[in-house]
């Protein structure tokens, strides 16, 4: 059996579109923080001269990640910045000169063991670029090797609008390949699922032309349901087990890689050019052309959308990624990050927030859920300020996928309740942890 | 620079929306009302629009008598009138009628917290309400002249009514059961209408087989058990209407999919208790407001486990 998803439309204009480089900005603005984990610490200074590749700032601590320059330039000041999700970043803001000259640091990595591929995979500055941004290395520093049944390669690409991994399986299926048999090589894996949504016919065909010619790679064509690519989902529907709550995929056994992530690593073992760019998809009722392009991190949105040709009108709401999980930038100086794989300028009637009406009590987001959560006595119980319901509700399960929110006749705002209802079970939680722990 | 709006996640929304969700009920409901005016004349539509004012009104009032925010616009209101006047015979005094409406708006609905909030199904606790009240001219049932529009006053008994005092042999035929060409309220008596609007609705996803398959088909089976006519107990009566459209009302049913199953059983099973051993010919409307006061307990008891794939290995 497949957990259930919603149908959302699909819009892949871009399917076909095969990604352009835009012309270098004249500025970028890189972030040091575009992973899950500690921000990055900034390792040059104001005036400095960088080049394409070049070490920017290093990794702090071990669930952090480096960060690269992808232009040639100079580095204007080093400031810190509001990302979209609310936090204070350091931020290094460099003046191009469009040379775009190569570091000489970048050169293939000597590989020749996993501990020396794993550390090549973290100097690679490489994070989790299906959107998630966890650092890849962490991913792939399996404590027992023989617990490792499978790796599941992520193209399901389930978010509407969105076609950079279709254009990675499409463009870059050898690099896709070149990964797999780095990860057999250094991580022992014989079993290899690569899970595309059968909206993507020329996709699963490439993918399953070089499958054929590949030892242990099954190409999984999965039904174009929302969200087929979160990671429990695609788990449960390609290797048929469900990650346990609050655990990772290791512990049914496998590792979880999207394609573009592979298809870099791959790119990277060979060149050495750390991760420095991003193939994003620029889509949207706004957007006059919709494209997909390949942009140095740290390009600010206003200068990406104008090398697509600019907007149809003033773009109302702009997000990171697509619009079922995607997040709404502040404005449009927010650079592109690691982790972005699209840009969506919607236009003011595609952006127009919803009218809110009471519950009717349809059910629609309790049946439609993948996980089979409640939202609808989430709510209640989040309202009523009931820690002890909500616990037993496993709103910590949700993964804010947005199908309650999508599927609600009264537009209700279910993900959202869910999001503030975990954060009242983590405080509860904590706090009771911490009386437990005051009465020994 | 242009102020961008900032929202959570997710920035689509589905079409569904509580609207198009009514309007979708009044579409399915528009076959039974015109079953209604083929059997029972020019007089049901007024019956309806009695029902259906005195629904929205009573909205509108309460809405702005408590200072709440004007939902009329949702349709809901106007359901609620349109299955009440189906539920009524068509020679109810019209204030009677209207007092229907008042009572499922005000008492049953708005008294509750409006939309969403009501325990019971509106139309169901009117009739019943009604019922009780006025029994003389509930229980008045005209004899369906068919495409007659203005029908002389002529007054019968329905199939159930029938059954109940042991008449088997005057019962109509199947065929005209199906039709609708019997006793009893509006639009309860034709099948044939009432069917195509629930496959309408079961169409359009407004609701799902599991009620209405569980609640006909435990009326079928009892009534075989218990030795009775089982298509004439399935064709008769307000089981139809009940079945597609009363038992899936939202706010007072499980939303659960074995939750409406159940519903469905246990409103079947004691519209079979009272049909066979009550006091009253028809149970249809008891049954739903019974099990609409078991619903937050059968909810509870069929809520589906959320996928926490078992623990965490250490």
């Amino acid at each position: 059996m497949k957990l259930k998803g919603i149908r959302v439309p699909h819009k892949k204009n871009t399917a076909h579109a095969a990604p352009v480089r835009i012309s270098v900005p004249k500025t970028v603005r890189i972030p040091m923080s575009m992973h899950i984990g500690k921000p990055a610490k900034p390792v040059v200074k104001r005036g400095d001269r960088v080049l394409v590749g070049q070490l920017i700032a290093e990794a702090d601590g071990f669930i952090s990640a480096p960060v690269h320059s992808g232009v040639s330039g100079k580095v204007l000041k080093i400031d810190e910045m509001m990302t979209a999700m609310g936090f204070k970043v350091p931020v290094v803001e460099i003046e191009t000169d469009g040379l775009q000259e190569v570091a000489e640091t970048v050169k293939p990595p000597d590989v020749h063991d996993l501990d020396s591929f794993i550390a090549a995979v973290r100097e690679s500055g490489d994070v989790g670029l299906g959107g998630a941004g966890f650092p890849t290395f962490v991913k792939l520093s399996v404590k027992d090797l023989s617990k490792l049944e499978a790796v599941v390669i992520n193209g399901a690409e389930c978010e509407p609008y969105i076609t950079s991994d279709t254009r990675t399986m499409i463009d870059r299926a050898e690099d896709i390949f070149g990964g797999i048999e780095l990860l057999r090589k250094y991580l022992k894996v014989k079993r290899f699922i690569i899970g595309i949504e059968n909206n993507k016919p020329e996709a699963i065909e490439k993918m399953r032309f070089l499958a054929e010619r590949t030892d242990g790679v099954e190409v999984c064509a999965l039904p174009s349901v929302y969200p087929q690519g979160g990671e429990k989902v695609l788990v449960y529907n390609t290797f048929g087990k469900m990650i346990p709550k609050g655990g990772l995929p290791l512990d049914v056994g496998v590792i979880v890689i999207n394609v573009t992530t592979l298809a870099f690593i791959s790119k990277y073992i060979e060149t050495g050019m750390p991760l420095v760019e991003k193939c994003i998809t620029v889509d949207g009722s706004a957007v006059k052309e919709p494209k997909n392009v390949i942009v140095p991190v740290g390009t600010a949105i206003s200068d990406v959308l104008e090398s697509v040709g600019g907007c149809k009108s003033e773009p109302a709401k702009v997000l990171y990624g697509g619009p079922m999980m995607g997040i709404a930038v502040p404005d449009l100086s927010a650079p592109i990050l690691k982790n972005t794989n699209a840009i969506v300028a919607m236009d003011e009637k595609e952006a127009a927030p919803p009218k809110v009406t009471p519950c009717i009590n349809c059910g629609a987001c309790l049946n439609d859920c993948p996980l089979r959560l409640d939202p609808r006595a989430i709510s209640r119980a989040y309202k009523k300020n009931e820690p002890e319901d909500l616990k037993n509700l496993c709103v910590d399960l949700c993964m804010e996928c947005g199908c309650c929110s999508f599927v609600c006749p009264a537009k209700r705002h279910l993900v959202q309740t869910n999001k503030l209802a975990k954060a009242v079970l983590r405080e509860y939680a904590a706090k009771q942890k911490a009386e437990k722990e005051g009465a020994k | 620079m242009n102020k961008l709006i900032s929202s959570v996640s997710p920035h689509f929304r589905g079409q569904r929306t509580t609207q198009n969700i009514m309007l979708d009920v009044i579409i399915a409901l528009i076959p039974a009302v015109i079953a209604s005016v083929i059997f029972f004349g020019l007089k049901s539509l007024l019956v309806l629009a009695v029902c259906v004012a005195s629904c929205v009104l009573s909205e509108l009032g309460f809405e702005k008598l408590c200072k709440k925010e004007n939902t009329v616009s949702d349709l809901s209101a106007a359901v609620t009138g349109i299955i009440l006047a189906l539920n009524l015979p068509v020679d109810v005094p019209l204030w009677q009628a209207a007092l229907g409406g008042i009572i499922a708006i005000v008492v049953v609905k708005q008294l509750f917290g409006g939309i969403g909030q009501n325990f019971a199904n509106p139309a169901a606790t009117a009739r019943i309400i009604l019922m009780t009240a006025f029994s003389g001219t509930l229980t008045s049932w005209a004899v369906p002249q068919a495409f007659n529009l203005l029908p002389d006053a002529v007054t019968g008994a329905t199939p159930l009514s029938m059954i109940a005092k042991g008449e088997t042999a005057d019962l109509p035929t199947y065929l005209d059961m199906f039709l609708g060409n019997t006793g009893g309220c509006l639009g309860e008596t034709s099948a044939l209408a009432l069917v195509i609007g629930g496959v309408y609705l079961l169409i359009r996803g407004v609701i799902t087989w599991h009620t209405p398959v569980a609640f006909i088909g435990t009326v079928a089976v009892m009534s075989l058990v218990c030795g009775q006519d089982a298509l004439a107990q399935v064709l008769s009566g307000g089981l139809m209407i009940a079945a597609f459209f009363m038992a899936t009302d939202y706010s007072s049913t499980p939303a659960t999919k074995w939750g409406k199953v159940i519903f469905g059983v246990g409103c079947g099973l004691i519209t079979i208790l009272i049909r066979f051993w009550g006091n009253f010919p028809e149970g249809v409307s008891f049954s739903l407001l019974i099990m609409n006061i078991l619903t937050p307990y059968i909810e509870k008891l069929t809520r589906a486990k959320p996928l926490t794939g078992g623990a965490v290995k250490k």
